[in-house]
């Protein structure tokens, strides 16, 4: 199963965060830092899966972005990492081309799309346009 | 107002914060401001101020005082306050915290609904942080909801159905029959929601993996169906039909068909089906590849797929995505121990993925080349794992050399490869080889007595050409000791011969001993070495002696020590001299297995290969002038001198012939043989258990009381070796929570072969009745060096078995 979902930026702060498995808040913030320090110091040839702990990290780089899943020793990681690549695509699509600032900004909008797509650990669903409909329907709500 | 808005100013203001300690203050600011607008009544920006507190814990500042508001806006009738009112739950709440339980109500109403978006918000949340009563409480609304609703709440309640079997196993039951049904969906989240509540229940129950066994054809059509199918723009990923949806189906068909023939057999077709027409030019493809190739090596298949699924993996080791590389490798260590030969037909492709720039494909593929070494492709194997280690990251030097060490003393073609072999690692990676090295080489040097010349040869220009690799120094200047005339002789069939004078030879021991960079271990061999040449040589005796007695007033104890010795020996024993630096005999590799490495702590390192002592000890001499010379020579780190009259003298006995193979195997050990003859000591107490029983000392403990809270345990330690043991210690160490308490011992030594003991008595007392552990530490001193080893005991006798 997934134990968390981050995306930090080069600079290593963190845009979003999901826990899946409790995590105590103190020790959140070291265990961030240490897993993206894993992940930002790779060089280009070095392959997207990290072995941290006593569980696996996937990481992929979009522009300024890293999103990072810890996945148990279980978990394909070539399915998950093209379970990351489905949600940017997701909010691609959702934002129309997706930069760091619309994460940032839309932190819950963001947050009801991954929860759409994973919950509690495993994969709900990951077909788009499935996804974004309840996010769609609030949006012509709001609107209306 | 969407609650973003000012959700988006407070983010601009934080952002424009140039330092920490701005940012805090910022933060602190703000938290105030909300703090005081939860206390007010409900105005409208309720959910504003939740969501940037939710921002603030994102980025890891305490917001616990949030978890009240939470549950407030849960209740709230409104949408948008519901909605971040449960995001606010599941990020700030889990089943520790008090409020949780003030949310289940909330969760009830919110699942009968008739907005299925709110439904489905109570599902998510319930999902992730539902605690055990909640789970029960409300698990036959979920069954319900599996039933009977759109398929966008069944996908959803499948998912809480898993948590609801994760934290309550009992329920599993009541979610089985909804399960089987679910498996007939069209619709493709339903679908794996289900796959993923039957592969947990299967995990949980074994009766309920016999019980979906039965699926397996329902799933093997599915999969077909999947695979099969043409492009549809719902599912497909880059050519693949939801791949998610078939990675999950292998994966319940693994654990199915596990152990079990008649549903591995219903699979295999389908299996081989996949494996053939799926894609794997894309990521997606590949994905799915692996997941099939894990299923194949963990179900009972048939050999021929399991030769496509390594076939597999060989081609993906191929390509050019590393991170396909990497999954390759890793499985084909799983499955290297049980299809060997299909792994063996890849060997060339994972030697040269030691070349990979990689440095986790270079781990990946050195542990696999090691484990692919056999008897046939040796030769060719070390030449690559040897080219390897010139060039390969430091953190997997030592791995590597002990590798190779491991790979040659098990398949060497003949001994002076071996040797070879060995030496080119000390020449290449001489810092990082094991400590254990050294005196394997030195034994091997021994045993391959046609070889002498070339080694000492070889060993000499090494030496001369580079003096920082401590192990080589080491196992040079031995040679050099031991076998100095053959090198004098200047002639040499096996290779090109060295012309040395005794002045050479003296010149390249003394820059070893000089020299900063030996160490203290290195400096000792070389001494010694020295001292030994004193026989051996016949011109530069004076300059031998000279060196010695300098080497008298070192600051180094270990040297002088020597030092004063070997002076001694010139001056006082001058007529022994020769019988005591004479050549080493033949060691047995019988112990050679042995490693206590616990004994005398850093002095042992030594690793001069035989102990005298234990050889001298064994034929009990009246005391004549050798053993006096020896007992003169005390400790463990002495030159290694068997008299030729002792040595060959003990050779004849029986039980000391045992002595010198295993004196020479074990170095570390210095009582080690001498347990050829264990005295079966006398249970001290009818529930006495021997918890530790080494070199001689055996340690009983037996407990007076039944494990309750506090108990009495005895320690008893016997002697059964050869040698006075003093100063006996003994210390505890236990789980926290776990009081202990150490009376005094009845006495601290323990004389040879005999029947006392010294026992000590320990309370411990278990309020918290933790599964109670022990860590006993013993030292003693023993033949002048002390000794210390650990135990640890994991379970008590019960007395009165």
């Amino acid at each position: 199963m997934i134990k968390f979902v981050l995306m930090v930026n080069r600079q290593g702060q963190t845009r979003l965060s999901r826990y899946y498995q409790p995590v105590e808040l103190r020790r959140r913030a070291a265990m961030e830092a240490d897993v993206v320090r894993g992940c930002l110091y790779r060089k280009k040839e070095e392959c997207s899966f990290v072995e941290y702990k006593d569980f696996k990290l996937v990481y992929r780089h979009y522009a300024s972005l890293y999103v990072v899943v810890g996945i148990t020793e279980s978990e394909n990681e070539l399915s998950v990492y093209e379970l990351v690549h489905n949600f940017v695509e997701i909010l691609d699509k959702y934002f129309s081309r997706v930069s760091e600032l619309d994460i940032m900004f839309n932190m819950d909008k963001v947050h009801i799309i991954l929860d759409e797509m994973i919950q509690n650990g495993h994969v709900v669903e990951t077909n788009h346009t499935r996804i974004l409909a309840p996010l769609t329907a609030l949006d012509t709500l709001a609107h209306s | 107002m969407s609650p973003t808005v000012r959700l988006q100013e407070m983010i601009r203001v934080i952002r424009s914060a140039r330092t920490q300690g701005e940012e805090r203050g910022v933060i602190q600011r703000e938290c105030a401001t909300i703090r005081a607008q939860f206390r007010q009544a409900d105005n409208g920006g309720r959910s504003h101020n939740l969501a940037k507190l939710l921002y603030v814990h994102m980025l890891g500042y305490p917001a616990h005082f949030g978890q009240m508001e939470c549950v407030r806006l849960i209740a709230s009738p409104r949408y948008n306050e519901k909605r971040v009112g449960y995001l606010g739950a599941m990020m700030l709440l889990d089943e520790n915290q008090d409020a949780s339980l003030l949310i289940t109500n909330s969760i009830k109403n919110d699942l009968a609904h008739s907005s299925q978006y709110v439904q489905s918000l109570a599902l998510c949340t319930l999902a992730c942080m539902g605690s055990a009563e909640m789970c029960r409480d409300l698990a036959p609304e979920i069954d319900r909801l599996l039933r009977a609703s759109s398929s966008y709440i069944k996908k959803k309640a499948t998912l809480c159905a898993v948590h609801i079997v994760r934290k309550v196993p009992e329920l599993g039951e009541l979610f089985t029959p909804a399960a089987r049904a679910l498996l007939a969906e069209k619709n493709h989240g339903v679908l794996h929601g289900a796959v993923i509540l039957i592969t947990e229940l299967c995990e949980r129950n074994a009766q309920t993996l016999v019980q979906f066994r039965e699926v397996v054809p329902e799933l093997v059509h599915i999969m077909r169906g999947l695979v099969t199918s043409g492009y549809s723009p719902e599912h497909t990923v880059a050519g693949i039909s939801d791949p998610f949806l078939q990675v999950r189906i292998l994966r319940l068909l693994r654990i199915l068909g596990r152990n079990n023939d008649t549903a591995s057999d219903a699979m295999n077709d389908l299996l081989a089906q996949v494996a053939t027409n799926t894609d794997s030019s894309k990521t997606a493809g590949s994905a799915v590849l692996y997941e099939t190739v894990l299923t194949v090596m963990d179900i009972k298949s048939e050999s021929g797929l399991r030769v496509l699924a390594v076939n597999i993996l060989g081609r993906f080791l191929l390509n050019n995505d590393r991170n396909i590389r990497y999954i390759s490798m890793t499985s084909l260590q799983k499955i290297v121990s049980t299809d060997h030969n299909a792994v063996q037909r890849h060997r060339g492709t994972i030697v040269d993925c030691l070349k990979d720039q990689d440095a986790s494909v270079k781990r990946r593929a050195l542990e696999l080349s090691l484990a692919l070494v056999s008897a046939i492709n040796i030769r060719s194997m070390m030449k690559e794992l040897l080219l390897f280690l010139s060039t390969c990251p430091p953190e997997l030097k030592s791995h590597a050399a002990s590798g190779i060490f491991n790979a040659a003393e098990r398949y060497a073609p003949s001994q002076r490869w071996h040797i070879d072999t060995i030496l080119h690692v000390l020449i290449t990676a001489g810092g990082d080889v094991r400590d254990e090295t050294v005196p394997n080489l030195i034994q091997l040097i021994t045993n391959a007595s046609q070889l002498h010349c070339y080694t000492v040869h070889k060993l000499y220009r090494a030496l001369v050409a580079d003096i920082s690799q401590q192990p080589l120094v080491q196992v040079a200047c031995w040679c050099i000791g031991e076998y100095g005339d053959s090198l004098l002789q200047g002639e040499c069939e096996e290779t090109e011969p060295v012309q040395v004078t005794e002045d050479d030879i003296l010149d390249a021991l003394e820059t070893v001993l000089q020299s900063h960079m030996s160490s203290p271990a290195t400096r000792g061999f070389a001494l010694t070495a020295t001292m030994k040449l004193s026989t051996r040589i016949t011109e530069n005796v004076d300059r031998i002696r000279s060196i010695v007695s300098i080497y008298g007033s070192c600051m180094d104890v270990e040297l002088q020590q020597r030092a004063v010795e070997y002076n001694a020996l010139f001056k006082k024993y001058d007529h022994m001299r020769a019988a005591v630096l004479e050549k080493m005999p033949v060691m047995d590799r019988s112990s050679l297995g042995q490693t206590n490495g616990e004994s005398g702590g850093g002095v042992v390192q030594e690793m001069e290969p035989t102990k005298p002592k234990q050889e001298m000890m064994v034929a009990p001499q009246p005391a004549s002038q050798v053993c006096d010379l020896l007992d003169l020579l005390s400790g463990p780190d002495e030159p290694s001198h068997p008299g030729s009259t002792l040595g060959t003298g003990s050779a004849t006995l029986g039980p000391a012939s045992l002595m010198t193979g295993s004196a020479g195997g074990d170095l570390l050990d210095l009582l080690g043989g001498l347990e050829l003859t264990p005295t079966p000591m006398p249970a001290t107490a009818p529930a006495a258990v021997t918890v530790y029983d080494k070199s001689g000392v055996v340690l009983k403990l037996s407990c007076e009381r039944p494990l309750d809270a506090s108990q009495t345990i005895t320690l008893t330690a016997t002697n059964t070796g050869d040698h006075d043991i003093t100063s006996l210690t003994l210390q505890a160490a236990v789980p926290k929570n776990v009081q202990l308490q150490m009376k005094a011992p009845s006495g601290d030594s323990l004389p040879a072969r005999s029947s006392a003991l010294v026992t000590q008595t320990v309370l411990l007392n278990n309020p918290n009745k933790v599964s109670l552990k022990m860590r006993v530490r013993l030292s003693y001193t023993s033949q002048g060096s002390t000794f210390q080893d650990t135990v640890q005991i994991d379970s008590f006798p019960t007395p009165g078995l």
